[in-house]
């Protein structure tokens, strides 16, 4: 071998080495380069996605105006809607209101119904979990109970008050119990037995029990059952207000459909679940801020 | 520096004796629990005689009816047959004058670890004292077991050893006439168990109250107490052997691993359950 040929092979090795090198660093800049864009798209990438599953809603609802013009266009819908909420306020007698007084009219009948429920079904929920005895007295009146629609009490609650406004709020009242009385009981007995040990060893008194072991530990089964609760109620309180008439988003929608403006019908719709959203939304803060763990 | 007396074995000597002698006793105990397949005996002619002052252990193999003693001692449960007495007074239902420190520390999660411990404070003293000494005497015991620095932290944010110490400053600070302990370390790391075992030694030498442990770990049998209490395998489980630990106080583990005093302790506890009472038959509940 001469010498010529070692330093070659060296330079050789030198240069496989400097082209491995830079390679390397060419596919680490890559990568870093890729890390940064993941990064940085990585926290939009629900709502860009969100944003393009829309897109394709609207798209396809244009298809269907294309193909069906009674039903109106996403652009002309969403022009009525801007001249609805320019003056959601008005009122020109019962049977006119802008659509803020109708939303209104609905969450305050929601609330109302909402509320009582809350009042009446959280106690019961304690009742029967802390007691076998009320357990095995309301479980087949309530399982008879709870699978029926809250619309079949309407007529009953027309019949008992006399007016509509109240038998709406009587329907919100019995859908919206159910849940409350089921998961307050659930949680009741779910409590770990190591807590009941706890009380038993330390000899708490019945009202020191209920305020540091039995509320505490219930409260985010109750959340749950207030949660559906609300959920439902949002549902019952369209269909009620259906039949009972007044002002209220339900009436509102019904009304519109006697006028044959669609566009309003679409628009209804939209904002039930708009405010439905924001009720499960803030119903899952309220829980967030009550719970322990 | 030993503030125990050494501890008598022979239950007819004790018979005779006062209440200090006796203070807690329980005779002829037996429990059944009822199952689907029929009556199941966990314990069987129980009899045992605690002095007051006293630190005794339970061992024995897994599902041999230790923690069952326990609970029927807290008057959790109540046995089938036989009598506890406490006192002077027979055992009715559980109370804070038998304290528990549970296994899984058992402590309420929406409460600060302060608070847990003031909530068994407040529970034995509120009708004698006023607020201001209640949060003394909670302050106290968290001083006691160390933890003065992070008694605002919520449970979930404290250690699993810190979680245990909040647990055993819940039962200290109610004062117990007997102080019961179910496994107190066995969810811990070694290194914390023997940290808080050497503390809970300290402890117990300075309030001098009596203490019932179930354990299935030796060297926390022989390090802790003044007598160990074997059982058989169960079902029927009952008192095999009673070991008494006549080791000087304050035990110090480092200079007792190399006793042989010690060791013979060990080798005469590992002997019952390993050779004695070898294989645990399986028991279905």
């Amino acid at each position: 071998m001469d010498k010529g040929q070692t330093k070659s092979k060296a330079e050789l090795a030198l240069d496989q080495h400097l082209e491995s090198e830079a390679l390397r660093l060419r596919e680490q800049k890559r990568l870093a380069l890729r890390d940064l864009i993941v990064r940085l798209c990585t926290p939009f990438m629900p709502a860009l996605l969100g944003a393009l599953g829309f897109g394709m809603f609207l798209i396809f609802w244009e298809a269907i105006h294309l193909n069906n013009a009674q039903i109106p266009s996403p652009g002309f819908t969403f022009a009525a809607a801007v001249k609805l909420f320019t003056d959601p306020f008005y009122s020109n007698g019962p049977n006119d209101q802008g659509i803020g007084w109708n939303i209104f009219s609905s969450l305050r009948r929601v609330a109302l119904g909402f509320g009582l429920a809350a009042v009446v079904g959280i106690p019961v929920g304690f009742l029967i979990g802390r007691f076998r005895l009320f357990q095995a007295m309301t479980a087949p009146i309530i399982n008879l109970l709870r699978p029926v629609s809250p619309l079949a009490w309407l007529p009953i609650g027309l019949l008992l008050f006399k007016a509509a406004n109240p038998a709406a709020i009587w329907c919100i009242f019995i859908c919206s119990i159910w849940p409350m009385v089921i998961n307050t009981a659930v949680g009741v007995s779910k409590i770990p037995q190591d807590y009941i040990n706890i009380a038993r060893v330390l000899n708490l008194s019945e009202w020191k029990v209920f305020t540091k072991i039995l509320f505490p530990a219930t409260l985010p089964y109750m959340l749950t059952g207030v949660r559906l609760s609300i959920g439902t109620a949002w549902l019952v309180i369209v269909a009620a207000e259906m039949l009972t008439g007044g002002v209220g988003i339900g009436f509102w929608l019904w009304d519109e459909w006697n006028n044959l403006k669609v566009e309003n019908i679409i628009i209804a719709i939209f904002v039930i679940g708009i405010v439905g959203l924001l009720l499960e939304h803030c119903l899952i803060a309220i829980a967030k801020r009550f719970s322990y763990e | 520096m030993n503030s125990r007396t050494p501890p008598l074995t022979d239950s007819r000597t004790i018979f005779n004796s006062s209440l200090h002698q006796r203070y807690l006793l329980i005779e002829e105990v037996q429990q059944t629990f009822k199952t689907k397949k029929g009556p199941f005996v966990a314990l069987k002619d129980i009899n045992l005689s605690v002095k007051q002052g006293e630190f005794i252990t339970l061992i024995g193999h897994s599902g041999c009816g230790k923690s069952t003693l326990l609970n029927l001692i807290a008057g959790l449960t109540l046995p089938t047959e036989g009598h506890l007495i406490c006192a002077g007074r027979e055992i009715a239902g559980p109370g804070p004058s038998r304290a528990v420190v549970f296994q899984n520390h058992s402590l309420l999660p929406w409460l600060s670890c302060f608070e847990n411990v003031y909530l068994g404070v407040e529970r034995v003293f509120a009708h004698t004292e006023n607020k201001a000494q209640l949060k003394e005497r909670t302050e106290d015991v968290m001083a006691l077991v160390g933890l003065t620095e992070s008694q605002h932290k919520m449970p979930h944010e404290v250690s699993g050893g810190m979680k245990q110490r909040v647990g055993i400053a819940r039962a200290l600070a109610m004062e117990p006439q007997v102080l019961l302990l179910d496994e107190p370390f066995g969810a811990l790391d070694a290194l914390t168990r023997a940290n808080l075992q050497d503390e809970l030694i300290k402890i117990m030498a300075s309030k001098n109250s009596t203490a019932v442990m179930v354990t299935h770990d030796v060297d926390e049998a022989v390090l802790l107490s003044d007598r160990i209490v074997m059982m058989t395998n169960g079902p029927a489980a009952r008192i095999g052997e009673i070991l008494s630990v006549e080791l000087e106080r304050p035990r110090d583990r480092v200079a007792l691993a190399h006793s042989n005093q010690y060791l013979d302790y060990r080798t005469a506890v590992i002997d019952f359950l390993y050779r004695k009472q070898g294989h645990p038959t399986p028991t279905k509940y």
